[in-house]
């Protein structure tokens, strides 16, 4: 018998617990939700070397002149300190706006016949994230709808969420946002006798999906925006990244009053500055410029010297088609790997740009069920539910390319390949499970789980349906 | 807190490669934080390629292990500091390998007259070899419902799932073989969710008050363990005396027949009837803001930084005297 003694102190006797957190009847609402994830928690290892990460959608900031830009910085506050560690415009630096025209320039803003594009409609953010969250403070109530495509960039998501706004997502297929799909969904609010406070859209080498708007359809959803009175908030952080061809005309460049463009040097020059810009209708620029001195005052100075300090004197036009030959090609590395080692069932877009391929897993597997298992083989890759409002998007996953190597793409991309057979393996031993000739099956079914218990027939059919032109093997 | 103890040079380790990298490092700060308010000169190292170096170069007295999952409690970086000869806290490889098999720890348990909830755990390759729903319909006629299912090895519940109707089962199944290549099936044993820490400073292991966990949405899984708020934990569990008596001993037989040392966390269930039903152990306890042992230590009246010294110490003592007992500071 062993001897039991207690360390420490007697006992007490408490009958009341503690939950670690005695600010929890104070929480707003918004925050419900905001819990540990084990999916957060998986992503912990993806820092370390070991880990093939084609996951984070990480801009490969080393092929930046990073000497030029050392002496650059260093010379902004050696040189000019005084401006540059001080307050600043809460709308943003006003040299910084003119040369944020120059760049919108590329895209068909504020040229031709767009005479509104001016710098003072312009306001400087930290990265887009705050300009799409000002901008979405300032539509948006509880409870008000917004469109977006399904699936959608996970931080605008997580920003509307924040908003507590019920978002509709909008079909998308290989060439983006399917007008028709669009109509529909305004047709169907009309009916509610209900609108959307605006559409959130990424035309340009989508993320997550890879994919680009076409001319044609631009015409189309900005047609539609005029039949529904409705507003478009354009993000466009990838627009200068294309391989094959010149940027196409933003969809703020056709319309100066539908269109919210929200715009970002983190892809183009350094995430790590956090630095984009919001350029709106100047009664809307108005309360951006209010709500973002009520949220962080003004910008930082020094981030927004140095990216127009840069713009002023850095070859930047030829440093992003540097960028573009590097992701070029390893665009080509993923995608090569991916015809040759990809199982059956597998199929995928297509990028001609920017930084995401989106992989469409065989029926009856999951991207999230899978993650331990991908992590256990040392690759990564986010899974595709976090990317739509709904839970759904099971059967997707998302690949970076933008940060690896070639070499280690192609590495990644097989460890991917390996671990989709083996989950494979695995449905085909437990998914033609019939349940109902298991041992108990009667008391289960009586005890009203009615669902089918493959996730496969939860997947959204709507989502299956997105890739009709992606390659397939 | 002795003078011998203010003069150790601690690693702590944490960070790691397996699932619980996250957890392993939130553990990390909290145990350095702590050794350092106790006076230790304490530096954090991950368990990667620069790790025997940097301890080659710079060795210390003794390393507290704060990995959780693979590699930090299957005895692999255990075996890998006893060839290097540098003194850690806690048990063996062997003995850390042993409990580490959530099966095998079961079957330990079992011999040892202790009740554990029935059990089965098998490979996938047994399931695909013999027929998935032939092997299950046995195990559910064998154990009926509800199941619990485990990865046979890991923590944090990760991949571990209740299972209430056989409709549920296939997909947990997958669910669970995505973290291990073998499954543990349990019986479901209702009842009060208890972990009873156990701290050995050699004068002899101690058990400290058990934790009661009660999880809000009744499934103690990982968002429940790692957020604030939907937990609540009683310290010391609300049991009667003989039962909080009875949870100590089990706590105390699991440390002492799988040989373990320094500290160990044993998770039970106090069923309805106050048997106390052994799940697993952790010979790598979690040291985050949520976990129980820092609990436990809190509701002993004891310091954390003070007790982790002392196990830091008794490690660098039995290293120097093999064979003989430290005295206890603090």
């Amino acid at each position: 018998m062993h001897n039991v003694r207690a360390a420490g102190r007697p006992y007490t006797c408490r009958v009341s617990g503690t939950r670690l957190d005695p600010y929890s009847d104070r929480y707003a609402a918004r925050t419900h939700g905001m819990t540990a994830s084990e999916i957060r928690a998986l992503f912990a290892v993806v820092s370390r070397p070991e880990v093939v990460s084609l996951a984070g959608g990480m801009p490969a900031v080393t092929a930046l002149p990073l000497d030029a830009v050392g002496s650059m910085i260093g010379d902004l506050v050696s040189g000019h300190g005084a401006a540059t560690l001080q307050y600043g415009s809460g709308q943003g630096d006003p040299r910084l706006r003119e040369r944020i025209c120059d760049v919108m320039a590329l895209e068909g803003i504020g040229v031709g016949d767009d005479a509104a594009a001016s710098p003072d409609n312009v306001v400087v953010t930290v990265g887009s994230q705050q300009g799409l969250d000002l901008v979405t403070r300032v539509f948006c109530d509880p409870g008000d709808i917004v469109l977006a495509e399904a699936p959608s960039y996970v931080g605008a998501l997580g920003v509307f969420q924040a908003s507590q706004a019920e978002v509709r997502h909008v079909d998308m297929d290989a060439d983006g946002l399917i007008p028709e799909a669009l109509r529909q969904a305004l047709v169907t609010l009309r009916a509610e006798g209900r609108r959307a406070k605006f559409l959130y859209t990424v035309p340009n080498f989508h993320n997550p999906a890879g994919v680009t708007l076409p001319v044609e359809r631009r015409e189309q959803i900005l047609a539609l925006a005029e039949e529904f009175d409705l507003l478009i908030v354009e993000d466009n952080p990838y627009g200068l990244l294309g391989f094959d061809r010149e940027p196409l005309p933003a969809l703020r460049s056709r319309s100066a009053e539908r269109v919210i463009y929200l715009g970002s040097f983190s892809k183009t020059f350094s995430p790590g500055l956090r630095v984009g810009w919001v350029y709106a209708p100047v009664a809307v620029r108005e309360k951006l410029v209010l709500a973002s001195e009520a949220q962080i005052l003004c910008p930082p100075s020094l981030t927004q010297y140095a990216v127009a300090r840069y713009l002023d004197t850095q070859p930047w036009e030829q440093q992003i088609k540097v960028f573009c030959e590097l992701y070029r090609e390893r665009r080509d590395a993923t995608l090569d790997s991916l015809t040759a080692l990809m199982p059956d069932g597998v199929c995928w877009t297509k990028p001609d740009g920017g930084f995401y391929v989106w992989l469409q897993l065989p029926k009856g597997l999951d991207a999230k069920v899978m993650q331990p298992r991908a992590i256990a083989a040392r690759v990564a890759y986010v899974p595709g539910v976090g990317f739509y409002a709904d839970g759904s998007g099971q059967r997707f996953l998302r690949l970076s390319y933008c940060y690896p190597e070639p070499n280690r793409i192609r590495e990644g991309v097989r460890r991917l390949g390996g671990v989709i057979e083996s989950e494979l393996e695995l449905r085909e031993t437990f998914g033609g499970i019939d349940p109902a000739t298991l041992h108990g099956a009667d008391t289960g079914s009586r005890k009203g789980s009615g669902s089918p218990a493959i996730r496969s027939a939860a997947v959204n059919p709507r989502a299956a349906g997105n890739t009709p032109g992606a390659d397939a093997r | 807190m002795s003078n011998a103890a203010e003069a150790l040079r601690a690693v702590v380790l944490a960070g790691g490669l397996a699932f619980e990298r996250d957890v392993s490092m939130r553990s990390g700060r909290r145990v350095s934080a702590a050794l350092r308010h106790a006076g230790l000169d304490v530096e954090v190292l991950d368990a990667d390629a620069r790790l025997l170096p940097a301890m080659a170069e710079h060795p210390c007295d003794a390393v507290f292990i704060a990995l959780h999952g693979a590699s930090g409690e299957d005895g692999a970086l255990r075996s890998v500091l006893e060839l290097a000869g540098i003194p850690y806290v806690g048990s063996s490889s062997t003995a850390s390998r042993l409990a580490w098999d959530k099966p095998g720890a079961k079957a330990r348990m079992a011999a040892a007259g202790i009740a554990t909830p029935d059990w089965v755990a098998l490979p996938h390759s047994t399931y695909r070899e013999l027929g998935a729903g032939a092997v299950l319909d046995l195990v559910l006629s064998r154990l009926g419902l509800p199941l619990m299912l485990k990865p046979a090895q890991g923590g944090s519940a990760l991949g571990a799932v209740k299972v209430v109707t056989v409709q549920e089962l296939p997909e947990a199944m997958i669910g669970a073989f995505a973290y291990a290549d073998t499954v543990l099936i349990e019986q479901f044993i209702s009842g009060a969710e208890i972990a009873v820490s156990v701290v050995d400073r050699l004068d002899g292991p101690s058990a400290l008050p058990a934790v009661e966990i009660v999880p809000q949405s009744g499934v103690f899984d990982y968002a429940a363990r790692y957020t604030p708020g939907m937990t609540e934990y009683f310290t010391p569990a609300r049991l009667e005396k003989a039962v909080a008596s009875r949870a100590a001993e089990v706590a105390l037989t699991v440390h002492q027949t799988l040989e373990l040392s320094g500290l160990s966390r044993t998770d039970a269930i106090v069923a309805q009837d106050g048997e106390v039903y052994f799940l697993e152990v952790n010979v790598s306890p979690g040291m985050t803001d949520t976990s129980m042992l820092p609990m436990s230590v809190s509701a002993a009246g004891l310091d954390l930084g003070a007790v982790l010294a002392d196990l830091l110490r008794a490690a660098a003592f039995r290293a120097d005297r093999p064979g003989l007992a430290a005295p206890v500071g603090g």
